[in-house]
């Protein structure tokens, strides 16, 4: 769970800037360069297969530990136990709302890419950025992805620190640091991620 | 002052059990949750009913064996508070408290409030010892150990095995329990032969149990009566990635 967690942590961050590319006010000729570039690229293509095991991976481990702790208390308690964060406690269910939305998020983008019927821009490239903007200029699907990266966040804000804390990682000069940067990253590349949906359908609101 | 109590009633360990609500009259505001509860049970006595069963020894914090869930937290609301240290002043007059067993597949329910926790003695079993050499006693601090690594396993061996790590986990986990025994015996230089051992077995014994893993939610440090920090518990996965990579087996 740790070291698949952090391997997607570094994916989001490049993630997260590349598609800031959609900001750039160029009718996406930047940004669907750079989607023609990250599906031809041999490296690119190597690491995708890493990171989409290491998706899998990480949700049926969690899955199956979710399961399996579940059952390790058959009889529940009437009175509840607040002594840990909400965080911490909802792992496995802020996970598979996150799952869903890989679900939702790559059928939108990642097969059309691949697959979907989409025409070129003014460079001859395939128009993702079309396919994004019609997606984004729903607002309930930006709600949607609100919603989504809400849960990441949270899902972050324990998962970061805990990762550290499975592989052993606990020491009294630095683990304040890591808990600090950890909810600093759990906060600001969920936020950043929102910008780029939230700016598209401002755009198109206008 | 009187409190409504909703205890946890089961007859014995195949029985299923239930909430049963009591009242209780004329308690103290300077008794103990056990001497509570012993006034209650003398109503009980009184009155021709099966007294509640609950487990407790030295009524002075360091046994480990009062284990009860107060209000959904282990050894009720005080930090760092054993149940018998927990007094009724912590309460309100007229106030509801809920009163339930540790609950745990691995500590099964023996009656009502009393669980059986044996589970911990086969973990300390597989590998919770040291050798020692038979002959005459060694003179006192003639193994030299650093005051900061002394304090370290001192920290961790304040463990009274109470099971409330257990109680508080979401996961029934008894990763602080196991983490601390292995952090005090490992860490220090009499531990050293059976270091790698010792590790691997009690965690092995800890998965046979049937506790459930660990998920890093930090309950069990805030409901440690000795504040057991879950530093051991990256302590020991640390011996135990070690363990497993330059074992033998």
């Amino acid at each position: 769970m740790s070291l698949s967690g952090l391997f997607l942590c570094t994916f989001l961050i490049t993630h997260m800037a590349g598609n800031m590319q959609l900001l750039i006010n160029d009718g996406g000729l930047a940004f669907n360069q750079y989607a023609y570039d990250m599906t031809h690229s041999p490296i690119i293509k190597t690491v995708s297969y890493l990171l989409y095991f290491s998706i899998l991976l990480h949700a049926v481990q969690g899955l199956v530990l979710a399961y399996a702790n579940r059952g390790a208390r058959k009889s529940r308690y009437a009175s509840g136990n607040k002594s840990s964060s909400f965080a911490s406690r909802n792992m496995g269910i802020l996970g598979s709302i996150l799952l869903l939305f890989i679900v939702v998020h790559m059928k939108s983008f990642w097969f059309e890419m691949h697959w979907g019927t989409i025409g070129n821009d003014a460079n001859g490239m395939r128009d993702l950025y079309s396919v994004v903007v019609a997606a984004f200029s729903q607002w309930w699907y930006v709600l949607f992805y609100i919603v989504s990266l809400a849960a990441l966040a949270f899902h972050l804000l324990h998962g970061v620190q805990s990762a550290f804390q499975t592989v052993g990682v606990n020491h009294s000069k630095y683990t304040p640091i890591i808990k600090a940067v950890g909810s600093i990253f759990a906060i600001a590349v969920p936020a950043l991620f929102a910008i780029q949906p939230l700016y598209i359908l401002f755009k198109t609101l206008q | 002052m009187k409190l409504n109590l909703k205890i946890w009633r089961q007859k014995g360990p195949k029985s299923e059990g239930k909430i049963v609500d009591y009242t209780v009259d004329h308690v103290d505001e300077d008794m103990s949750f056990l001497e509570m509860l012993d006034v209650l049970n003398q109503d009980l006595i009184v009155k021709g009913e099966d007294p509640v069963a609950f487990d407790h020894d030295c009524r002075e914090g360091i046994c480990g064996m009062c284990s009860m869930v107060i209000n959904g937290r282990p050894h009720g609301p005080w930090e760092r508070t054993t149940t018998c240290q927990l007094h009724m002043r912590a309460f309100k007059d007229g106030e509801t408290v809920f009163i339930e067993p540790f609950r745990a597949n691995a500590f099964p329910v023996l009656k009502d409030l009393a669980v059986d926790r044996s589970s911990f003695d086969r973990i300390i079993q597989a590998g919770g010892y040291i050798s020692v050499n038979t002959g005459n006693a060694v003179d006192a601090n003639s193994i030299p150990i650093d005051k900061e690594t002394a304090d370290t396993a001192f920290d961790a061996a304040t463990c009274i095995g109470c099971g409330a790590c257990v109680a508080a986990c979401k996961n029934a986990s008894a990763m602080l329990f196991t983490s601390a025994k292995v952090a005090h015996l490992n860490m220090l230089p009499q531990g050293e032969p059976e270091r790698a051992k010792r590790t691997v077995q009690m965690v092995a014994q800890m998965d046979k149990e049937g506790f459930g893993a660990c998920t890093n939610t930090g309950a069990c440090e805030a409901e440690c009566p000795k504040g057991i920090s879950i530093t051991n518990i990256a302590r020991m996965n640390r011996e135990y990635f070690k363990a497993t990579i330059t074992g033998s087996k």
